[in-house]
């Protein structure tokens, strides 16, 4: 057997490389770097550094594509386009908001991750070492290699390949919502059956690889795409193998029947890691998905219609319904992640070039809502008996009359869930309706009717917060419940998420021209 | 040109922004400030409409056309015929008119600049809706615009608000939402492009009639629901009654002319032959919708609600008008828009002022106040009979208009319809005579008479109502060339068909 050395084009790996470096980079400043202080100011720099760096870089790169629709970086296994550039730009910023919110404190110098994760909740341990004053700087080094990892994820263009990069991003995840420093027992809990959950999917996935593989005889997408033409459409093994393979996405997206994990995971991860995967991770998969539909299983668009329909569809009302009955504002958010991640895959109808361009905007519209509610979240806390501030207060209940208390804060969030409920002049209604044109264009127009239906039924709980903030009046005494926290780095997440929600909502042709440029896949074999 | 239209937009949104962003010493000072620029809005308004060109009042006049979102194929389209002109109007005058009238409403000052601010937003969008010459845009105003409705109905007013304030929110979500699946289909059936979405370009559709009677129906239920029409009309009452007058007054007076307006400007333009094929059917409706209107109001005690129902039934005539497609009738619907404003907004108003002065809206606890209050009786009683369509006052021209125009085309509709004439006399007379007639209540007997701040509400509407009932020329000039238009492309497209 012969080996045959890859050729791979280095440089427009360039800022994929940039944030893996970083992150080897963070676990040697974890090892070397004795003081905490020090050692977190020295994270937090190289973690912001690395990923800004990576950012412009994707600019440079993209001003640079001009005409070409890209680069393939290594012949059927890694394509750096024009779309999969829009996607790591978008992942880089998420990564950006995340990290300012990882460095985030209360008042009182508590952050969000345990002082120590390798001891038992509640032990005589954890008390020492949060005296000791410790603290898990991991974080940055675990957020940089999931951020890499989801870069990674967006360019790649083998199944294989694609299960790679799916770990190296899933691992660091499964770690860091293990970490939450309040509530721990649940953060532990949310971890592993994140874990197991996860492990379940990859598993899938890859047996849903090999069998196509088994069918078509090919691992690179384009080549599958190619093959599937000269295989009979009712061949059980491919259609085995491209559901199960949809199906491994689906789950990271978080749809109806593979979301079981989206709420607990939601409400024990620490704030932060949330916010961070709500945008990113729903994001990667999109863009993972879109790929490998658009790339390899676009033959079996009819074959698999069945499917996306059933999944949103199904997504959609459980989400929606569920999250009605919900009294925590972290549970609550999370089913309405379900209800958005059917949204998102109604955009697949048809498979319409319309939806290159609306699942990025849609993608980032809530994304940018999502880091920002998670934000507003982490700054509303419980009051300890002692006067201190203790953990997150996550009641709906404990929401009331907030708008009284903090009026800024509390319109932050009414703005993020306005976005969430798609009200027009906030970024979601712009996405939301270049998602169903784009559903429309594919000739699914009673999806969108269902959808619609949906994003009433929505408004209704995502108001009904509203309503808890500002009409309703608080009762003598309460008002001691609770605290708002006042962090700086907090602050300028929302107010840039806040910004950017409502200038995406007015004035969106400029970032949705850059995303119509960026609407084409490199296609080597033409 | 002058950009009137968008100035009269953005004028309001700065005006709420400075009232946010004023320091706590000044808060106290967020109510002048708010009719402060309702009155430049006024002036600016007053200077537009004397360059407005009666003559060729048909015509879309101050027309601004802008990309705006060229992806999707939204514009900034702005631009108003002798119609978009008057509803305006309507804005315009009403807005600082239902400031004063709840100048007193709130005690505390932040409620009161957010009540103020509120308000200001509400009119940008209300000026922005009748102007808009891109559905897209008139879709983005027509639901963005629930935010600041929704703050103000569950954050001032009676203690059911919040439960008032998210029904009105999902009725009209509901039909939003659908209205927004026959919005994006409306690009794909349209020319596209860039400039998708200007009306201009979607009054000629190429599409099949069973498309074309589904985006229909997507539009008009919004419409329906917004004008309100029986069935869909359930959350007016509701929020009449909950919210603080001044609020009402603008909800019914104004943005429910949205739905009628709607109707005429999108619903008949874009889609004719399918506005032909559903008439019989809302003919029925509004119909319905008059009579039922009429009778749910002679069975109220609380007089919001009463009012919530005559304005149900009048609307029902504005929607019988414009859906025979008659010219005369079309004119009448359309004056009416005007004429229903002015005379509803005045009823809420006064109504307002008396539950402020003894805080119940029932009117057996009211009786005699004719002798305690007899310039309060004398202005309700002028103001009701508007409201029953006496002759002399501005709303009979237009129900009259609606009736002749439609007789000949619709006889037993009219028929039916002009019994609500009679029982309109009935209820607006059984409330006279409960609440000002008899012998006065020991406890009403300190009841003050209108004081200047309300007189400065109530006269200019009365006035207003009572010219153009004499001279309902004025008015008429400014829509019978639209509505004529309207009836026109209607009638040429079935001769197309």
């Amino acid at each position: 057997m012969n080996f045959v050395t890859p050729e791979i084009a280095w440089a427009p790996l360039t800022p994929i490389l940039i944030v893996l470096g970083a992150a080897a980079a963070a676990v040697l400043i974890e090892a070397f770097i004795k003081t905490p202080a020090t050692r977190r100011l020295v994270q937090l720099t190289v973690t912001i550094g690395a990923l800004a760096v990576a950012l412009g870089m994707v600019v440079v790169q993209w001003v640079g594509l001009g005409d070409s629709a890209g680069t393939v970086v290594m012949t059927g296994k890694i394509t750096v386009d024009a779309q999969s550039l829009a996607w790591q730009a978008m992942l880089l910023v998420f990564g950006i908001l995340a990290a300012l919110l990882f460095a985030a404190r209360t008042a009182d110098g508590e952050e969000s991750f345990t002082s120590l994760g390798s001891v038992p909740p509640g032990s005589t341990e954890e008390r020492l070492a949060r005296r000791a004053g410790l603290q898990v700087t991991e974080v940055y080094a675990l957020l940089l290699f999931a951020v890499g990892g989801m870069m990674l994820f967006t360019c790649i263009t083998d199944l294989i390949f694609l299960f790679v990069a799916l770990e190296l991003f899933s691992l660091p995840l499964y770690i860091m919502v293990a970490l939450a420093r309040r509530r721990r027992l649940l953060s532990q809990e949310a971890a592993l059956k994140y874990f197991l959950l996860g492990a379940f999917s990859s598993a899938i996935y890859l047996f849903g690889a090999a069998l196509v593989y088994g069918s078509t005889t090919q691992i690179d997408m384009e080549s599958i795409g190619i093959a599937i033409d000269f295989i009979p459409s009712n061949d059980a093994m491919l259609l085995a193998g491209a559901v199960m393979v949809v199906v491994g996405l689906m789950f990271k997206i978080g749809a109806v029947p593979f979301h079981s994990w989206v709420p607990d995971v939601y409400q024990g991860a620490p704030t932060p890691v949330t916010a961070f995967m709500g945008a990113a991770t729903k994001a990667a998969a999109t863009a993972a998905l879109v790929r490998v539909m658009y790339l390899a299983f676009y033959p079996l668009e009819w074959e698999l219609s069945w499917m996306f329909w059933a999944v949103a569809i199904a997504s959609m009302v459980v989400g929606t319904v569920v999250a009605l009955v919900q009294t925590d504002v972290k549970r609550m958010l999370a089913y309405s992640a379900v209800a958005h991640a059917g949204f998102i895959l109604v955009a697949f109808a048809g498979l319409t070039p319309e939806a290159l361009t609306a699942l990025p905007f849609y993608l980032l519209t809530y994304g940018l809502a999502t880091i920002g509610s998670f934000a507003v979240i982490s700054q509303v806390r419980e009051r300890a008996e002692d006067g201190g501030v203790a953990a997150e207060a996550v009641r709906l209940g404990q929401w009331a009359g907030l708008g009284r208390r903090s009026p800024l804060l509390a319109g932050a969030m009414a703005l993020f869930l306005l976005s969430f409920a798609g009200i027009p002049l906030t970024a979601g209604f712009i996405g939301k309706f270049e998602v169903f044109s784009a559903a429309v264009a594919g000739g699914a127009w009673p999806l969108v009717l269902i959808a619609v239906l949906a994003s009433a039924v929505a408004a209704f709980f995502y108001v009904r917060l509203i309503v808890l903030m500002f009409f309703t009046d608080v009762p003598e005494g309460a008002q001691d419940t609770v605290a708002v926290e006042n962090d700086l780095l907090t602050r300028i997440v929302i107010i840039v998420t806040a910004a950017a929600t409502v200038l995406l909502g007015i004035v969106p042709s400029g970032v949705l021209n850059v995303l119509q440029d960026a609407a084409v896949f490199l296609v080597s074999a033409g | 040109m002058f950009p009137f239209l968008t100035v009269l937009i953005v004028l309001p949104v700065l005006g709420a922004a400075v009232l946010w962003a004023l320091p706590a010493s000044a808060r106290p000072k967020a109510r002048q400030i708010a009719l402060g620029v309702t009155v430049i809005e006024a002036v600016l308004f007053a200077v537009m409409a004397l360059q407005f060109d009666t003559a060729d009042a048909g015509a879309i006049q101050f027309s601004e056309t802008h990309a705006w979102i060229p992806q999707i194929g939204a514009s900034w389209a702005l631009g108003v015929s002798g119609l978009g002109l008057l509803m305006i109007a309507l804005a315009v005058i009403l807005v600082p008119l239902a400031m004063l009238a709840g100048w007193r409403d709130e005690t505390d000052p932040v409620r009161q600049r957010n009540y103020m601010a509120l308000v200001l937003l509400s009119q940008a969008f209300m000026v922005g809706i009748f102007a808009a010459r891109d559905v897209f845009l008139f879709y983005v105003l027509f639901e963005a615009m629930l935010v600041p409705l929704y703050f103000l109905i569950g954050g001032f007013g009676g203690a059911q608000r919040r439960y008032a304030a998210v029904k009105f929110l999902l009725y009209s979500l509901v039909g939003g939402l659908i209205m927004l699946v026959a919005v994006v289909a409306l690009y794909f059936v349209g020319p596209g492009g860039e400039q998708a979405f200007l009306i201009d370009n979607l009054s000629t559709l190429d599409a099949s009639a069973t498309t074309e009677r589904l985006l229909f129906l997507g539009f008009f239920l919004a419409f329906a629901i917004k004008a309100p029409m029986v069935p869909v009309h359930t959350w007016l009452p509701t929020v009449a009654e909950e919210a603080p007058v001044g609020t009402t007054a603008l909800l019914v007076a104004v943005l429910d002319k949205i739905g009628t307006f709607g109707m005429i400007t999108l619903c008949l333009v874009m889609f004719p032959d399918a506005a032909q094929w559903a008439a019989p059917v809302i003919i029925v409706f509004a119909v319905i919708s008059v009579i039922y209107g009429a009778l749910l109001a002679i069975g109220q005690r609380n007089m919001l609600r009463l009012v919530a129902f005559t304005s149900v039934s009048h609307f029902g005539v504005m929607i019988l008008g414009i859906f025979v497609f008659q010219a005369t009738a079309m004119e009448g619907a359309a004056l009416y828009m005007f004429n229903h404003g002015l005379s509803t907004a005045a009823l809420f108003f006064l109504v307002g002022f008396l539950i402020k002065r003894t805080g119940s809206a029932d009117m057996s606890d009211y009786g005699g106040l004719q002798k305690v209050v007899p310039v309060f009786a004398g202005a309700f009683l002028i103001v009701g009979m508007s409201a029953a369509a006496l002759p002399g006052l501005s709303p009979f021209v237009s129900e009259i208009m609606v009736f002749i125009g439609a007789y000949p085309v619709a006889k037993a509709a009219v028929i039916v319809s002009a019994i609500s004439v009679v029982l309109a006399a009935l209820y607006i007379l059984l409330t006279y005579k409960k609440v000002f007639t008899g012998p006065p209540r020991p406890e009403l007997q300190d009841t003050k008479d209108l004081s200047l701040r309300e007189k400065l509400v109530a006269w200019p509407l009365i006035v207003a109502m009572l010219v153009l009932g004499f001279v309902p020329g004025l008015a008429i000039d400014y829509v019978s060339a639209p509505a004529a238009d309207v009836v026109a492309h209607v009638e040429l497209e079935e001769a197309n068909a």
